[in-house]
């Protein structure tokens, strides 16, 4: 995504005006849809839900750890998601969050959707990701640039049966998204694709595929379209990954051999795939972050009481000072990860400019992710090591977080592009 | 068709915020109770009512004309509604007491409840809540409303059949050395036990839809009730701490130690 991420930097009259007086930043943070603060609102700390959001989250996290926990093992050692799961997430109304009602979906906010993934996470952050992926990168982008018709068509498939995937990358296209080098020739109301796709999340299990593709190449990214496939249309899987962490959730190689697309799936029209991607990557971010925070906040959870439960010396190894200040860090750290995530979510939601923020969350997320899953073994000690107790599957989890939906570096960039637009 | 003689169920559920059944409990320095400033949730038999309210309705359908929640409590209360309405009731009732109130007494509930029950316009015909709430575990308002309104009840249910038609339920509660089945009539109370059922996780779309059911605040005043409390709590102190057992190497050295915790054989 490095192209992309260049190019969202915003002149440095926006920037300057993102760093309006923090009051009124906050003002409307617990208001869902809110439009910009106003002055006469008054601001409130950056950790305040609204009802129907704590409820939510009281929810996830009873059906992640009553549901899910007693397969994660178990999946993590399969590397397959259990079918069950995926139905229990649709009965949940967790994978149509933001759909609208009229559409078979739950019609809740964005932020809503950011504190079931990080609650998912904190439990399974593989079932995490396959909810992030389908809720804020394939729904999010057919109510956002779907005609009426798609919408109607595709969206109560994606709230209430049919997994979604979104396939950008591939073998020579990474970072560099718009040098892909799928194609697309028009023939008579269809398009044909060739090309493969790589990396690509839910793939496995996925019904419908968001695919970008080059219809021309000579007018280099702008050629670049985003075009709704089926399974049945002929998608093939061409290899599954086998991977270190997020062991469960299918990544996929594609290969697309003369594949058949109706023209009226097309999504936001010719040539508008690359803005799409941008956009959809940008509020995509801060669910990875949402993913990083809750898989550290389900690392830290495990292996605390742990080390109040081991006694060494005679007493708990946790009340030793050299444990409790590593632990105190980690939840200085935890708490920055969930105020920069929350925040940017909620700038997202008022529909102010978030994508500096964003990359902020998603880049420190993925840090502490790695940092308190890491120090959560050590913690635990030879317990924590094995793969029985589950907290070592944190920090192998935890490494993806440093590489998918924008790598580190490129949130760098991004962050740099703010500072250079500024003060350059 | 359905004969018009029919009653429909109007069902009534009862339900407290107690402290998160996951909280680790401490008692408060002064020894006149434990630390409140902690999670909250549910009284997780207060769920399980719920849930047997909502499942009632899913087989029954249109034969259970309402299900109210009720509850007694701060205005933290009100969340607790609110989860009882997006597991699936339609409608609570909020009797509202100051933060600073003391908590309300077993008799004191069940006389609020009882007047809940008398202001109800189409009247209750049964009322279903925990057997006992997990903060203080007096398990008693159910048998106090039974007795106070002159009804039936069934406590500790494990399992509940209703037939609206007749008028009648089929209630199995778990006793010592069996299951025992009582036929009641309605109206009718019965108090939940863990195995009634397993209840639900509020789905998302049902939280949303939480939000727009209504909730009436009242207060104890408004239902002609006092809640002050009539008990006195002398002393809440911690249970002793466990201390680890021994290990011994055969029967004789068990049955010595036995002997030495004055434990006799019983002579037959």
């Amino acid at each position: 995504m490095l192209r992309s991420a260049v190019r969202i930097a915003k002149p440095a009259s926006a920037v300057l005006r993102q760093r309006a007086p923090v009051a009124s930043r906050a003002a409307t943070r617990h208001f869902s849809r809110s439009a910009v603060a106003s002055s006469d609102v008054r601001p409130a700390s950056l950790d305040v839900f609204t009802e129907e959001e704590q409820m939510l989250r009281e929810s996830v996290r009873r059906f992640a750890e009553d549901v899910v926990g007693p397969k994660v093992r178990e999946m993590d050692e399969k590397e397959m998601m259990d079918p069950e799961i995926i139905k229990a997430l649709f009965e949940q109304g967790l994978m149509g969050i933001e759909i609208s009602a009229d559409h078979g979906g739950s019609e809740s906010s964005f932020t809503s959707a950011i504190i079931a993934i990080e609650e998912l996470a904190r439990v399974d952050p593989s079932v995490s990701v396959m909810c992030d992926v389908h809720n804020t990168l394939v729904n999010t982008v057919i109510r956002t640039h779907g005609t009426q018709e798609q919408k109607d068509k595709w969206l109560p498939l994606l709230a209430q049966s049919s997994l979604g995937s979104f396939c950008l990358s591939e073998p020579a296209s990474g970072s560099d998204a718009f040098a892909l080098q799928t194609r697309a020739k028009k023939d008579g109301d269809h398009w044909i694709l060739n090309g493969t796709k790589m990396w690509i999340t839910n793939s496995y299990e996925a019904d419908i595929f968001l695919i970008f593709a080059n219809v021309d190449p000579s007018k280099g990214y702008k050629g670049i379209t985003c075009f709704l496939a089926t399974k049945d249309m002929g998608i093939k899987i061409a290899k599954k990954e086998q991977k270190l962490g997020i062991r469960a959730s299918s990544t996929c190689s594609l290969a697309f051999d003369d594949l058949r697309i109706p023209a009226e799936n097309i999504i936001g029209g010719e040539g508008k795939g690359y803005k799409i991607a941008i956009e959809i990557l940008n509020e995509g971010r801060i669910g990875i972050a949402a993913q990083m925070l809750g898989l550290a906040q389900g690392a830290f959870d495990k292996a605390v009481p742990y080390t109040f439960q081991r006694s060494q010396f005679g007493k708990p190894v946790g009340t030793f000072q050299g444990m409790a200040f590593q632990q105190a860090q980690a939840a200085v750290e935890l708490e920055a990860a969930r105020l920069l995530t929350y925040n940017a979510a909620r700038r997202k939601e008022e529909g102010r400019d978030f994508v500096r923020e964003a990359a902020i969350a998603k880049y420190y997320a993925s840090q502490v992710a790695q940092k308190v899953s890491g120090a959560a073994i050590e913690w635990a000690g030879g317990v924590g090591f094995t793969r029985e107790t589950g907290i070592e599957k944190y920090w192998r989890d935890s490494k993806i977080g440093a590489i998918y939906e924008g790598t580190s570096n490129i949130q760098l960039q991004t962050i740099a592009k703010f500072i250079q637009k500024q003060y350059s | 068709m359905r004969p018009s003689a029919v009653r429909l169920l109007n069902i009534l559920v009862p339900v407290k915020r107690t402290v998160d059944y996951a909280v680790k409990i401490r008692v408060n320095p002064d020894q006149k109770g434990v630390d409140l400033n902690v999670k909250h949730s549910m009284n997780p038999f207060d769920e399980i009512a719920v849930e047997e309210a909502v499942r009632l309705r899913e087989k029954l359908k249109d034969e259970v004309k309402s299900i109210k929640v009720v509850t007694i409590g701060p205005p933290k209360a009100a969340e607790t509604l609110r989860t009882a309405l997006a597991i699936g009731a339609d409608s609570g009732i909020h009797i509202e007491i100051p933060e600073s109130a003391p908590a309300p007494e077993p008799l004191g509930v069940a006389k609020a409840l009882r007047a809940i029950i008398e202001r109800e316009k189409d009247g209750v015909d049964l009322v279903i809540m925990g057997k006992q709430a997990i903060d203080d575990d007096a398990g008693q308002t159910g048998q106090m409303l039974a007795g106070l309104m002159d009804w039936a009840q069934a406590t500790f249910a494990s399992k509940l059949v209703v037939d609206p038609k007749s008028k009648e339920a089929e209630v199995t509660r778990e006793v010592d050395g069996g299951l025992q089945e009582l036929k009641c009539r309605l109206p009718l109370v019965v108090t939940t036990d863990l195995r009634l059922n397993e209840p639900r996780y509020a789905s998302l779309p049902n939280i949303m839809k939480a939000k727009k059911k209504p909730i009436q605040k009242i207060t104890p005043a408004d239902l002609g009730v006092d809640l002050k409390p009539i008990l006195e709590t002398i002393k809440v102190t911690e249970p002793p701490k466990r201390v680890g057992g021994g290990k011994v190497e055969n029967v004789d050295q068990l049955i010595a130690k036995l002997k030495e915790a004055g434990i006799t054989p019983v002579k037959s």
